[in-house]
Parts: C-alpha cells; sequence; structure tokens
C-alpha cells in the first residue's frame, strides 16, 4: 500500500496541493477499514455515501470549501446521524435510526468533512476497555491481544490503524483521553459547555463532552475549530468566543506554569508511566515552561463520587429506552410490567444494567444525601481545588492512565480494578474543565500517554503547550507495526 | 354543628397558554390529530435536550405576583423518574427544592347565609414542569394508544396550605384562581379540555383539634362540580369510617363522577419514590428584579381589584360585583353593555339574569355571546326610557337571540311600543271599569288586590305595550277616586 498521509494535515496538504484527491484518500481509508475488520473499530462503514460526499468535495469550487473539505473522518457510534444506524454500542438500539444529525455531525458536514462510518465503543459509553460493546471487543491496533481503552475505542484503534486520520469522540470520565493514550494519539475532552450535546446520546449529562482524537494536537486544533461553539439546542453549551486554535498552537510556551500534583503521582502509577511523566516534564522545561507543586488533595476521591454522579443521571437518561416507542422491544410482552422488564433486560448488557442500578440506589429516598448529595460536595471540592491551582498555574501535567493497554479479558471479571483506569481522567469532567492526552513515550510495544488540564477555556493553551511538546519529540509520530515502536 | 372539621389542600395544574412547548419549538394547542404536535423533544429520542421557553418563566412570575408571592431569585429545574407509556423520558422535568414562586396568598369570597365572608387562603409554592402525554385505553381493542401532542405542555402546578375548611371553600379557591389566570392571560383555564385540573388532599379531625388528620389525596378533578361532589363524598366517608372506631388509609383515590364515588387507587406504601434530582441538562435559572419589575408593570386588573372598583365607579353591591366582576371576559361584556345601557344595576340583572340564562341554554361562553353587549345596552336603555316595559324587554331579547337584529328595529316592525299616551290609555281604562261593574264594586269594598285584574285586562287588550307604571296610577286614580 502507497503511504498516504495518515494525519489529517498531511491529508489537507496533498489535497491543496493536487496531489490527490479525496476519493483517493476516501478509498484509501475504506480498504485499510477492510483490511483491518479484524479489530472491529467499526459497527456500520458508510462507503457509499462517503464515496459520494468525496466527489462533492473534489468538486466544490474553492470559495465554497470548508476547513475539512474532502478530509475523511469518522465517529463514535454516539452521534446521531441520519441515513446510518446510531446503536451507542447496544442491542437496545441495533437497528435505530435516528431522525437528525447531531450539531457536531452538522459542523463537520457543513466545514466538508467526509464521513466514512460509526465507530464501535463500549455500550452507552460505560467503559473503559472496549470490550463492554454489543458488536463485541475491539482491538488495540498496537497489540491485538491488549484493549485499545474505552470508550470510545473503535475511534482510537480507527485512527490508529490508519483506517481514518482522525475521529470524534465522547468523554465523561476518560473515554477520549484513556484509549488515545492506550492507542499512541493525542485525543481532548474540551470544557464542558465547549462542544454542544445535542445529538450525543446521553450516559451522564452533566460530564458528557465530545472532543476529537488525532495523531497531533496540530490536528485536534484543526478539528476543535468546527466542533466548538454555543449551540442553542444545548442549554448547557456556553456562548464563549472561539478562538482559532490553529493559529494559536505556535506561540511560545517559555515562561509558562506547569503544574505537578503531588497528590495524583502518589497513587498507585505504574513505573513506565510516572517515567513518562517525568521525561515530559523535562522537556517542558527544556522548552522553558517552569514547573510547579501543585495541591490537588481531594482528586483521588473522584472515582467513588464519579461512580456515584455518572450511574444517577445514567438511571434516568436511559429510562427513555423501555421498548414503547423505539429500540429493542421484546416479543410478544404479555403486559406493560413484562414489555419494560423483558425489553430491557435482554437489551441492556451487564455494565449498563450494573450502572443503572447503582445510580438508581443512590436517588432513592434514604440514600440521597448519603451517596448524591455527598458526591456532590466532593465535586464542588475538587473543582475549587482545580480552580485555586490554575491561579498559580497555566497547566497541570499528570498521567492519563495508571498502566499502558492491559490485556482484553483482564479486567473484564472486576468492575473496581476497572473503574479504578479513570483515577486520573475523572477529576477533569467532575471539574468541567478540559484536559488532553498526548504520547509519551513506550512500553514493550505499546504506548504510554500524558496528561495536560488547564482550566475553563483553556483547550488554546493546551493545544499549544502540546504542539510545543510534539515539535521537540518524537512520540506521536511512532505508528504500530513501524520499526520506530 | 357537625363535631368534625374537613382540612383541605389543593394542587391545581395549570396549563400555560404559550405559543410553543416548554422544553421543545413543538405548537401548544390542544385538539390536534394524534402525535402530530410532537417534536423529537417530546418523544424522548436518544441524543435531544431540553431548552427553557422563556415565555412559561415570565407566565410564572406573573402568576406570582397576582398572589404576592416570593419569587426565586435563582430556579430550578428537576428529573422526577417514573416508568409510564405516556411519559416519553420516562422523568418528567419538573421542580422540587427551588420553586419559581415561593409562599403566597389569595383571598376567597365565601357565599354564606348571612352573606358574603372573605377568607384569606395561603399558597405554599408554585412550580412549573412539562404535562405528560395521554394513554388511550378505549381506541384499540386490547391495546392502550399513546398520544404525546399533550407532552411538554407547559403547567404550573399551584399548592395550596391547608386552608380550606368545606367543599365550598375549596370551590371559591378554584374559581378565584380560575379567574386570576385568565385574567393574567396565562392560561385559557378550560377545564373540560384538560387546562385546569386539580387533586384535592383531604382530611377531618375532631373540631378543637389542632392536629391535621391522615389525608388521601383525590386525582384529577376536572371540574368545579366534581371538586365539591369528591370532597362531599370524601368528607362523608371519612367520617364514618372514624365515626364507626376505624382508620383512614393514606392513599391516592379517585373520582368516579359516574357513580359518584371515590376509589382506592394506590396507598402510601405503594407510592412510588421518584428519585428526584437536579436535572443536569437544565441550568438553574437567574431571576434578576429587573425582570420581576418589567412583568409587575405590564400586570392588569385582577378580579380582587376589579370588583372593588366595580362598587365604587358602578355603586353595584357587594354580591352583584362579585357576580359580574370576578371573570374578566364577563366583566368586560357589563362594561361594555354599561356604557351604552347606562343604569348599572339594571345592565347588572340582565347579565346575571336573562343573559345568563340564555347561554346557559345556548351552552356558550359570554365571549361568544348571540348579543353584543351594545345591542344588549341598547335594549335595556329602551326600558329606562319607557319605549318598552321590562316584560316586553323580555320578548325583545329573546328575539335578538334567536333571530338577530337591534332592540329599535324589532320594536317597530312588531310594534311593541308601550303605550304612554295617557288619552288612550285613560280611554282603556274607562271602558274596563264600565265592562266590569261587579269587580268594580268588590274592589271599591275592600278588595284592594282586583287591580290586577284590571291591569291583566288592559294588558291583554294592548298585547302588553301598556306602560305598567302608567297604567297602575290611572286604575288607581280612578277606582279609589270615587264614581
Amino acid at each position: 500500500m502507497t503511504a498516504l498521509p495518515d494525519t489529517l494535515g498531511g491529508a489537507a496538504r496533498a489535497l491543496a496541493s493536487g496531489e490527490l484527491s479525496s476519493r483517493d484518500l476516501v478509498s484509501s481509508c475504506l480498504a485499510r477499514i477492510e483490511a483491518g475488520q479484524h479489530l472491529n473499530a467499526f459497527v456500520s462503514i458508510d462507503a457509499e455515501r462517503a464515496l459520494e460526499a468525496a466527489a462533492a468535495a473534489d468538486n466544490r469550487p474553492a470559495a465554497d470549501r470548508g476547513p475539512l473539505n474532502g478530509l475523511p473522518i469518522a465517529v463514535k457510534d454516539i452521534f446521531c446521524q441520519t441515513g446510518v444506524r446510531t446503536t451507542a454500542g447496544s442491542r437496545m438500539l441495533e437497528h435505530w435510526r435516528a431522525p437528525y444529525d447531531a450539531t457536531v455531525i452538522e459542523r463537520l458536514a457543513a466545514a466538508g468533512a467526509v464521513l466514512l462510518g460509526k465507530t464501535n465503543m463500549d455500550e452507552f459509553a460505560m467503559g473503559s476497555s472496549g470490550e463492554n460493546s454489543y458488536f463485541g471487543a475491539t482491538r488495540n491496533p498496537w497489540n491485538e491481544n491488549h484493549v485499545p481503552g474505552g470508550s470510545s475505542s473503535g475511534s482510537a484503534a480507527a485512527v490508529a490503524a490508519g483506517m481514518v486520520p482522525a475521529a470524534l469522540g465522547t468523554d465523561t470520565g476518560g473515554s477520549i483521553r484513556q484509549p488515545a493514550a492506550f492507542c499512541g494519539l493525542t485525543g481532548l475532552k474540551p470544557t464542558y459547555g465547549r462542544v454542544s450535546r445535542w445529538g450525543m446520546i446521553a450516559f451522564a449529562s452533566s460530564l458528557d463532552q465530545a472532543g476529537p482524537m488525532a495523531w497531533d494536537a496540530a490536528d485536534l486544533a484543526l478539528l476543535l475549530n468546527v466542533m466548538a461553539g454555543v449551540d442553542h439546542r444545548d442549554s448547557t453549551s456556553v456562548d464563549e468566543i472561539v478562538p482559532d486554535y490553529t493559529a494559536g498552537l505556535t506561540a511560545s510556551v517559555r515562561g509558562l506554569r506547569i503544574g505537578l500534583p503531588g497528590d495524583l503521582l502518589g497513587a498507585d502509577v505504574n513505573a513506565e508511566v510516572r517515567a513518562a511523566v517525568d521525561a515530559s516534564r523535562k522537556v517542558f522545561e527544556s522548552l522553558g515552561a517552569s514547573i510547579v507543586p501543585v495541591s490537588l488533595p481531594t482528586a483521588l476521591a473522584g472515582v467513588p463520587a464519579y461512580y456515584v454522579l455518572a450511574p444517577a443521571e445514567a438511571s434516568a437518561n436511559l429510562a427513555r429506552f423501555d421498548g414503547v416507542r423505539f429500540g429493542h422491544r421484546c416479543a410478544d410482552p404479555q403486559s406493560l410490567e413484562d414489555l419494560y422488564l423483558r425489553s430491557r433486560s435482554e437489551g441492556f448488557g451487564a455494565e449498563v444494567k450494573r450502572r443503572i442500578l447503582t445510580g438508581t440506589y443512590a436517588l432513592s429516598v434514604g440514600y440521597y444525601d448519603a451517596y448524591y448529595l455527598q458526591a456532590q460536595k466532593i465535586r464542588r471540592l475538587i473543582r475549587d481545588e482545580f480552580l485555586a491551582a490554575f491561579r498559580n498555574v497555566d497547566a497541570i501535567l499528570a498521567p492519563t492512565t495508571p498502566s499502558p493497554a492491559f490485556a482484553l479479558g483482564e479486567k473484564t471479571d472486576d468492575p473496581v480494578a476497572m473503574y479504578l483506569q479513570d483515577v486520573f481522567t475523572i477529576p477533569a469532567n467532575l471539574a468541567g474543565i478540559p484536559a488532553l492526552s498526548m504520547p509519551a513515550g513506550m512500553t514493550d510495544g505499546l504506548p504510554l500517554g500524558v496528561q495536560l488540564l488547564g482550566p475553563h477555556f483553556g483547550e488554546g493553551k493546551l493545544l499549544q503547550l502540546a504542539y510545543a511538546f510534539q515539535q521537540a519529540t518524537d512520540h506521536h509520530l511512532r505508528r504500530p507495526g513501524s520499526a520506530a515502536a | 354543628m357537625s363535631q368534625w372539621e374537613t382540612v383541605i389542600g389543593l394542587e391545581v395544574h395549570v396549563q400555560l397558554a404559550t405559543a410553543s412547548k416548554i422544553f421543545s419549538g413543538a405548537a401548544n394547542r390542544f385538539g390536534a390529530e394524534p402525535n402530530r404536535q410532537a417534536s423529537a423533544v417530546d418523544l424522548g429520542l436518544p441524543g435531544v435536550l431540553p431548552v427553557l421557553n422563556e415565555a412559561v418563566v415570565r407566565m410564572a412570575i406573573r402568576f406570582g405576583l397576582a398572589v404576592d408571592a416570593e419569587i426565586a431569585g435563582t430556579t430550578q429545574f428537576a428529573r422526577k423518574n417514573y416508568f409510564y407509556p405516556d411519559l416519553p423520558k420516562g422523568y418528567q422535568i419538573s421542580q422540587l427544592d427551588h420553586p419559581i414562586v415561593g409562599r403566597g396568598h389569595l383571598d376567597i369570597i365565601v357565599p354564606g347565609n348571612d352573606g358574603d365572608t372573605v377568607k384569606t387562603i395561603g399558597i405554599t409554592r408554585a412550580h412549573l414542569e412539562e404535562d405528560a402525554g395521554k394513554s388511550i385505553h378505549d381506541q384499540v381493542p386490547g391495546l392502550t394508544a399513546v398520544d404525546l401532542n399533550r407532552a411538554g405542555t407547559p403547567l404550573l402546578e399551584i399548592v395550596s396550605e391547608p386552608d380550606l375548611r368545606s367543599a365550598a371553600e375549596a370551590v371559591a379557591y378554584l374559581r378565584e384562581l380560575h379567574a386570576i389566570i385568565r385574567d393574567l392571560g396565562i392560561s385559557d383555564g378550560n377545564m373540560n379540555e384538560g387546562s385546569m385540573r386539580c387533586d384535592a388532599n383531604v382530611s377531618i379531625r375532631p373540631r378543637g383539634e389542632s392536629k391535621l388528620g391522615t389525608r388521601t389525596e383525590i386525582k384529577n378533578l376536572n371540574s368545579f362540580r366534581f371538586l365539591e361532589k369528591a370532597i362531599e363524598f370524601e368528607v362523608e366517608r371519612q367520617q364514618e369510617i372514624l365515626e364507626s372506631g376505624g382508620r383512614i388509609r393514606q392513599e391516592t383515590r379517585l373520582y368516579d363522577a359516574e357513580r359518584n364515588e371515590t376509589r382506592s387507587m394506590r396507598s402510601k406504601e405503594e407510592a412510588e419514590d421518584y428519585r428526584y434530582f437536579p436535572d443536569p441538562d437544565l441550568l438553574p435559572v437567574t431571576i434578576t428584579p429587573a425582570q420581576i419589575e418589567a412583568v409587575r408593570a405590564e400586570m392588569p386588573e385582577l378580579p380582587r381589584a376589579r370588583r372593588e372598583r366595580f362598587m365604587k365607579q358602578y355603586g353595584l353591591s357587594g354580591y352583584d360585583s362579585r357576580m359580574v366582576a370576578s371573570d374578566h371576559a364577563t366583566a368586560a361584556y357589563f362594561e361594555a353593555c354599561v356604557a351604552v345601557a347606562g343604569d348599572a344595576k339594571l345592565t347588572a340583572n340582565w347579565v346575571m339574569g336573562e343573559l345568563a340564562s340564555v347561554l346557559n341554554r345556548e351552552e356558550k361562553d359570554i365571549d361568544t355571546a348571540p348579543v353584543a353587549p351594545a345591542a344588549l345596552g341598547r335594549l335595556i336603555s329602551r326600558i329606562q326610557d319607557d319605549t318598552i316595559s321590562s316584560k316586553i324587554a323580555k320578548t325583545v331579547f329573546e328575539i335578538m337571540v334567536t333571530d338577530g337584529g337591534e332592540a329599535d328595529a324589532i320594536i317597530e316592525a312588531r310594534g311593541l311600543r308601550q303605550m304612554s299616551d295617557s288619552g288612550e290609555l285613560e280611554r282603556l281604562v274607562d271602558s274596563v271599569i264600565a265592562d266590569n261593574p261587579d269587580q268594580v264594586a268588590q274592589y271599591r269594598a275592600g278588595k284592594t288586590k282586583l287591580l290586577g285584574y284590571f291591569v291583566g285586562q288592559i294588558m291583554k287588550a294592548t298585547g302588553g305595550k301598556a306602560n305598567p307604571g302608567q297604567l297602575n296610577e290611572l286604575l288607581r286614580a280612578r277606582l279609589d277616586g270615587g264614581s
């Protein structure tokens, strides 16, 4: 196979120079998707419409071309899109077709992007390994016996395997950043409210946020420029100016202050991960940034707080899947209760049921104060600690995950071990702040990631830091199966 | 006086008359084809989000100001979770901890044998929420159909304190609320179409006892009459239980209008745990003093102020002003009518009497009355200027109702003008006296009641057109005056 550009930036340059057409790019992507079917990265492949969109992009007059004209992109199967099913990785929605497009889908299409299909995911975005999909587990292109991370498992695997230069994911407790770390990608969870949630199937409404996944920070900037912005259909989206993230990439990081949270690094972190954080710190120092200690004493309480709040919201969000109006309905219901019971028992997988039960319990009379309210207090403390920290620093450097990608099946019997995967990613969701994961090393042929966290609407600075880091390092240039790994 | 005291609190659901629904852009109208007025948001499709319709906030503030209530500085929506086929999301967006309208009060007029009394009823709160759809059990045999047109209709739930002491007080409270929401223009208050529905919490206790008895909640009462009947039945039922040594079970009951009884729906133990929590899709809403003042500046005249004005401006009695000023449509009709007619008391009598009975008979609202207020005013003015008698006026009014037309034209065309020419009347009186010598003798012997007989004879001869006052005077003069 000829070496086509595998980044958005590279592809955009090839299109601009006329070296390649969008049809060339899309055909090549479709061929790689075909060749990589065993990775199980896609739930639906939208080949025919993608080729039409590519042709349309090629024929579009230069003046009408958006910033993503002709560029192939895949989206997590949690975004509603007309003309293709939207499953959220669940049997419940196996055959469901949305009658409308999510705002991010509209924005990508309006910018000229070519949407290749819907990527696999943990059911309703509940999972940290990609193993909770009704459509089967996704494999990690770096080592196919390992998980790609979750819940945006298919998006991460698709980019890492070179099927698409970039993909969209969603991040409720780490679902963009953790798979990005496991698959050697750069991934961004924007500030809560930066990107519209309209048309994104809800898991935990106060935490869910869509974001881009790609090889490098420059590609993330390109996508975020298109995705970000207020949307009157989402009351929680924020009317805050969207800067040109691409233009902001090249500003110097000299003099920026980066916080290092001792509280987090004291946690149970794999030695290689710790070494990657340490090496990254040195890179930033060499770029002229200063490193200062910050205190986030409550951040580690994020996991229990999150596993109360997210399931509580999910228990209500998933109540609409009752077999009455859409989605899976059991055969021959005998009564209303029978319809509810069997439709939901058959339609949802084990992890989804576990969280619905947990959330229902946490909201019940007599438990609400002890669980839900207590968790909200922790959430507020974590947010306050971040706000205090960002009075002194521009960003915080932390691990993304406690370890590199684990083996398929390794943690499926131990939900708590699985939940602890999210210990470093959850605090950003609870605080509503942006956070980015980028490749920072390798161990045993598997990538390692580090995380940069910023203040609300500080995506620009995170991208700027990551871009400077990637100008100085080559972690983001490594590809699965290549000698460089 | 019964040894029991009745204690009632009402929860009233008012559908707000907005152009679109509370959280979606779908039209908010009654009576469309099933499921034609339900958008993706109303259907609760995956991925949709609610956006608050600002109009409902202003309407709720309007109501709050009308009952002198505290308006929340910050109000929040919560999810109330339960499964039902006509509840698309599996939760209703409502309010729990931070309702938009806090404590207020409302004066009601309780009619009694010794005249009306005014009583102040506490309002606990009023909050915003979305209505559910409708489950229809009798359209498809063996199945339940779901119509989601109503899903997402904005509701204001108004909760009273347990300050009401009888079915009559409960009805008076509901009537006053009804009048207020119509005056405020926040709802049409049409109870047949469910624009206003009511749940009643009813308990009884021995007179003098300060502790509340165990209550039952009667759901979904959709007329003043049903409210009254349901409470009366329920009070009697509770009395019978307590007097025979039983205990009241806290439960929800349904009123069956056909059988005039309440029936148990579910007990407290079976009550659902709604697992309320703040809706993360809707941020808390801040209401500024400036917003409240802007609404205050546009407040219309409310029933109580209007009743007081009618008494002062038109010299109406308390009773008359309650009858014509409470409802804004009736008041508007009265004012348009009296502007032409001149005599307020006479106009009030016509509006409450003839007009009301025609509306009742024709099952019409006053805003669609078959006789326009100015036309009725011109008719009334013909009574005052002695063109016709009150009795003839009723005939003319009936013709106006059935055939239409103006009073003057009808009077002329049918020759109904009252005979006020004294020469003509004197001749008639003379001939009646001449024709009935026996009755004249009896009258003069003291049987003065016979005056009516003579009046009747002359009315018969004139087809009712004789001016009754003038006629009485002439007859008396001739009969009492001798010869």
